[in-house]
């Protein structure tokens, strides 16, 4: 909302308060003011001027050299222009001066000829069309005789171009306030000024006719509109309006078009009810009904755009066809022309949400469905009926017949509320005197007689003692109120296991030299193509935005793995080496029923590319699973997972069979996707199950008392055998006596044969009762011999 | 006999004295069973009584002064060892190193931790909730039904009619109020959606932290004073804090936040656009509807609320002038913080 402090001042005299302090003010107590302009601050130095002379340019054919009086004395100006002639009153810009736009003029000289300044366009001087209707824009500005008086003195003045304009944001519970007496009673009431709104008089024509003879209204859905009125005027004659009105038009933002629609837009801005004016002669009969549309009707709205409407919209109707949507648009049906004779004038009340949706469903969100949207003030209706006939006298734009339509199904009884201060005050935590409380409320225009509050029908918005509570400390000041601390019975703060344990997860894989990223939930359905997840609708089927704002973000992931891919790809081609991420994101699995929520797993995923290998990151995340003391974890080859490497990839399955996650080098076709031409490695881990399989107990164990014996073993075995299930079948062969298995070289070499390789052991026995001898350390030596040998055919290498 | 012991004296000291001896074959050489020194006292018995004292006197003493300069000399020889082997070991400090790298948390997740720690101080627990949120939590338990004016401020991903992407945490609080019985002290982090396209200062996810305090007796002075203890905490001991009335459907009164700015002082600045204030964020009283819609009694308790956006006290704080930054994922980003 643009108010013009101009306008304002009809109400509330704002004399003596700088614009600085009144904005800050406005905003302590509630109006929160966006900021300010100084209108016609760029127009200097521009003198409303009368051309006395003017005669040819004597080196140019297009050129006149004018004598300008600009009331102290006259001046040459050589000017371009064709329109101006002898006698005509123009503004002249004068040394220096200064034009919208950053345009300074100076003296200077034209072909040879002094030239003290220059005479101006409109558009030079900021304006356009609109604001100067039947003026010349082409040309210099002619302004007629009637500006005769104003010879010699600022432009600004004379086209009253000089206001301040300020911008406010009202929140949506204030509807009140997106006008100029809502704004002004405010003020009145933060600046502790009086302020009146005098009620409009009407004189009407007083010529017997009367409104009955013209129109009926009958409210057919009065859910949806809770008062209707409406005023005839008759013999209008369109016309553009004065121009204090297009100014304060202008100061608020809305572009004049003639007398007639700016009355309905200043009424609007002046008491905040949306008027709507449609041609008498366009309607089909004299009756009017305020109806819900019929599915598929079709309306055509005043910017000549086609809805088709349905029965949850309102439109105001006459006997065969809608000429409005209710509270949104008017029809072009009954647009006002310059020919309108007979004009109807409607202020009605239409229900907000049904505004709302109207508009929404036909894309059109206007001044007016802006306003009604956030409930109106039925009360306020008449008023403004009134004032924008006030106004037709006023301008002489039309005879405004007597009588009054007004049908008035929803009219509410007043909101009361109780006022009690020791509630108010110990809910603040200050002490406001009940004088204070009560002074303010009556300045706010409620009625408060015997500690009961009647709330004006203007402020919908004061619906309990909270409400209450704001308006009062709003005034009195919200920094005025006391910090104290909080006394009630202590709580006990801090993280749940799991978070913290996220925490320490976090803070170990930094300490192994990751860094932490963070990506979009949302992901684009072709990122699932980029890491060839299988075009399976089980393995794809994704949580789907319904408005998103572009394909890159229309789906929610089920997969962290892309996001870390396009990480890792934009470090890559930003030339960063050695790049080693871990992210702990969530991914999104839809549920079976359209209407439950999805599941939403915690995941972490780890990326890496550089000065790494595949069992760096194995070391990874055995260095996470040791953080949870998470024993038992196996690793099992993955050969048909298509994002990775079907040698380089393995799950991992925790003790109890759950799978924790999936880990490798990426298949070469995935790293092409990226931009890679040499390994990358990622995990994709569930966190959650990681989380179930910690082992929160921590026991001490005695340290051992008796030395350790130790034995070596190495085997020539096929490549393809697993060390995992060699070490395993060690530690089981030999029996408790095993403390530790522990592989200490691989070696490959012709002597050995092709895909053959040659694995060495170090197993550490111990007892923890004695030192073993070495007949039992011996026994146990042969049991794991004898097992390798029976279950896998190996001996010990020579 | 004097004479001779003097001279073994006298020899085997010379001997000791030099760097380059071998003590175990000098100690052999007169102390050991066949060694000189021992032979002088075997030959004792040809003494007379008168001498043999006097002379195995002599001997002993000669003895332990010979013991006593080889047991120096190895101290001293091993002393030279030693500084001869650190002198060989001797680093130029001023070599360029590889630095053990560490991970660096990102920013967001370090900012929101910080923002966490000071509350769990204050005796706050951390309530986390779904993302993908059914409206009612969203919107309708907050005060907001739907065709609420107040949606429009909020730009909303929809997945279902009923069902959408969180636009707020206060869902979380809404949740927790269903669930668990006042005293509730809570701050709820976490991403949100809403509908604004990608540039330097929107995100259409980001990250916000709310709080929730529902006891009875809560008053409007003991959020000032919350929040004015997390200002402090948050951008240094001298900030102050400015309300502003505001409205939010979900709290009554309502407020805008500003702390004074951390950079100036207060003076007005670049970052504070000459001001003196930073808007931070937004706090109210809880409306009595939003707890009367999770089941608490609003005549028998009252509670405050606030919430803000991590990014931009991060962007503030650091001086980050681009949210998409923190999306990229740049490494040498990352690495600042």
């Amino acid at each position: 909302m643009n108010l013009s402090i101009k306008w304002l001042n009809d109400f509330v005299n704002t004399d003596g308060i700088s614009i600085k302090e009144y904005c800050d003010r406005m905003t302590d107590t509630g109006s929160k003011v966006e900021g300010y302009e100084l209108l016609g601050e760029d127009v200097q130095n521009v003198i409303v001027a009368r051309v006395e002379k003017m005669a040819r340019h004597e080196n140019s054919d297009h050129l006149w050299v004018c004598q300008v009086n600009i009331g102290t004395e006259t001046v040459q100006i050589v000017t371009g222009a064709q329109n101006v002639h002898e006698g005509d009153i123009v503004p002249a810009a004068i040394p220096v001066a200064h034009l919208p736009g950053d345009i300074t003029i100076k003296a200077g000289k034209l072909r040879g000829v002094e030239s003290y300044g220059m005479l101006c366009s409109y558009h030079e001087l900021g304006l356009n069309e609109h604001d100067m209707p039947g003026y010349e824009g082409d040309g210099i500005l002619i302004l007629g005789e009637e500006f005769a008086q104003y010879v010699g003195k600022d432009v600004r003045e004379a086209l009253l171009l000089r206001d301040t304009s300020v911008e406010f944001e009202i929140t949506s519970n204030r509807p009140d306030c997106l006008s100029v007496i809502g704004l002004a009673r405010e003020t009145a009431v933060s600046f502790n000024r009086p302020w009146t709104c005098p009620a409009p008089v009407v004189k009407g024509a007083n010529d017997g006719d009367a409104v009955e003879n013209y129109i009926k209204v009958a409210v057919n859905d009065a859910d949806l509109c809770a008062r209707y009125a409406a005023k005839v005027v008759k013999n209008v004659k369109i016309a553009p309006s004065p121009l204090w009105l297009r100014m304060r038009l202008r100061a608020s933002g809305v572009r004049p078009i003639n007398n007639i629609v700016d009355i309905t837009n200043y009424v609007m801005l002046e008491y905040g009810q949306p008027m709507h004016a449609f041609d008498y002669a366009c309607l089909d009969g004299a009756q009017i009904n305020v109806r819900r549309a019929n599915e598929g009707e079709v309306f055509v709205s005043l910017d000549s755009k086609e809805h088709t409407l349905d029965s949850s919209m309102l439109v105001i109707a006459d006997e065969k066809k809608a000429v409005a949507l209710a509270g949104v648009m008017g029809g072009e049906n009954s647009e006002i022309k310059d020919t309108t004779a007979t004009v109807v004038f409607e202020s009605a009340n239409f229900e907000g949400a049904s505004v709302r949706v109207t508009g929404k469903k036909n894309g059109m969100r206007t001044e007016s469905s802006a306003r009604f949207e956030k409930g109106l003030d039925p009360e306020n209706v008449i008023p403004a009926l009134m004032r924008a006939c006030e106004l037709v006298e006023l301008l002489g734009a039309g005879e405004v017949v007597d009588g009054l339509i007004d049908v008035y199904p929803g009219k509410k009884t007043p909101v009361t509320l109780p006022l009690d201060p020791k509630v108010i005050n110990e809910f603040l935590g200050v002490d406001i005197s009940e004088e204070f409380m009560i002074e303010t409320l009556q300045k706010l225009e409620c009625k408060v007689e015997n500690g009961i509050i009647t709330v004006p029908s203007f402020r919908n918005d004061l619906t309990c003692m909270n409400d209450i509570a704001e308006e009062i400390i709003r005034i009195y000041g919200y920094n005025d109120i006391k910090s104290s601390k909080i006394k009630a019975e202590n709580t006990a703060g801090g993280r749940t296991p799991k978070q913290q344990f996220k925490v320490d997860l976090s803070d170990a894989l930094c300490g192994m030299g990751l860094d932490e990223i963070q990506t979009f939930s949302f992901i684009s359905p072709k990122y699932y193509d980029k890491i060839r997840l299988p075009e399976d609708e089980n393995v794809r089927r994704s949580i789907v935005i319904s408005n998103p704002l572009g394909e890159d973000t229309s789906i929610m992931r089920v997969t962290a793995l892309p996001s870390m891919m396009e990480a890792l790809a934009l470090n890559n081609n930003m030339g960063n080496e050695n790049v080693y991420l871990y992210e702990m994101g969530n991914i999104y699995i839809p549920a079976a029923e359209e209407d439950d929520l999805p599941c939403e797993s915690n995941v972490l995923t780890l990326g890496m590319y550089g000065d790494v290998d595949f069992y760096t990151m194995k070391g990874v995340i055995e260095g996470s699973l040791a953080l949870g003391r998470i024993k038992g974890v196996t690793y099992e080859a993955v050969t048909d997972n298509a994002t990775f490497h079907p040698g380089r990839c393995a799950r991992l399955v925790a003790a109890d069979g759950e799978m924790l996650g999936i880990f490798g080098q990426l298949h070469p076709l995935t790293a092409q996707n990226y931009g890679f031409n040499t390994p990358v490695y990622a995990a994709e881990l569930d966190f959650d199950a990681i989380f179930e399989h910690i082992d929160g107990v921590i026991e001490y164990k005695p340290l051992p008392k008796f030395p350790a014996s130790t034995r070596d073993f190495s085997f020539v075995c096929d490549e393809e055998l697993e060390v995992g299930k060699l070490s395993a079948l060690i530690a089981r062969a030999g029996g408790k006596l095993v403390e530790n298995v522990e592989l200490f070289d691989i070696y490959r070499g012709t002597q050995l044969g092709e895909g053959k390789k040659s694995v060495s052991f170090r197993v550490t026995l111990r007892a923890s009762d004695r030192t073993l001898t070495v007949e039992e350390a011996d026994k146990v030596s042969s049991k794991i011999l004898s097992s390798l040998e029976h279950q896998l055919g190996l001996t010990l290498r020579k | 006999m004097k004479d001779t012991l003097k001279k073994i004296k006298e020899e085997a000291l010379s001997k000791i004295a030099d760097d380059n001896c071998d003590l175990e074959a000098l100690r052999i050489q007169y102390l050991g069973k066949k060694g000189e020194l021992t032979a002088v006292l075997r030959g004792m018995g040809k003494l007379t009584p008168e001498e043999r004292p006097v002379i195995g006197q002599l001997a002993n003493e000669i003895r332990e002064e010979i013991e006593n300069a080889m047991k120096e000399k190895q101290t001293e020889l091993k002393a030279k060892a030693l500084e001869n082997q650190l002198k060989a070991e001797k680093l130029d400090v001023t070599m360029p190193v590889k630095t053990l790298k560490r991970g660096h948390l990102h920013p967001l997740t370090k900012m929101q931790r910080e923002l966490e720690d000071i509350f769990i101080g204050m005796g706050y627990t951390i309530a986390e909730g779904p993302e993908v949120e059914y409206d009612y939590y969203n919107f309708q338990a907050l005060n907001i039904p739907e065709n609420h004016p107040a949606r429009d401020t909020q730009d909303t991903f929809y997945i279902t009619e009923k069902i959408l992407l969180r636009s707020q945490t206060s869902p979380v609080q809404a949740r927790v109020m269903e669930q668990q019985k006042p005293p509730i002290r809570i701050v709820s982090p976490g991403r949100v959606y809403r509908s604004d396209a990608m540039d330097a200062t929107h995100s259409p996810l980001f990250h916000q932290f709310e709080g929730l305090v529902v006891d009875k007796g809560i008053t409007m002075g003991n959020l000032k004073s919350t929040l004015e203890e997390f200002a402090k905490k948050t951008f240094g001991e001298d900030t102050r804090v400015r309300f502003r009335p505001h409205h939010f459907p979900f709290t009554e009164p309502s407020a805008e936040v500003d702390v004074s700015c951390f950079a100036c002082g207060g003076k007005g600045c670049r970052l504070c656009k000459g001001e003196g204030w930073i808007e931070i964020l937004g706090a109210g009283m809880v409306h009595p509807n939003v707890l009367r819609n999770c089941g608490i009694d609003p005549e028998e308790y009252s509670g405050f609320a606030f919430g803000m956006g991590v990014e931009r006290i991060l962007m503030l704080k650091y001086h980050v002038n681009d949210i998409r930054l923190l999306y990229e994922n740049d490494v040498r980003f990352l690495h600042q913080f």
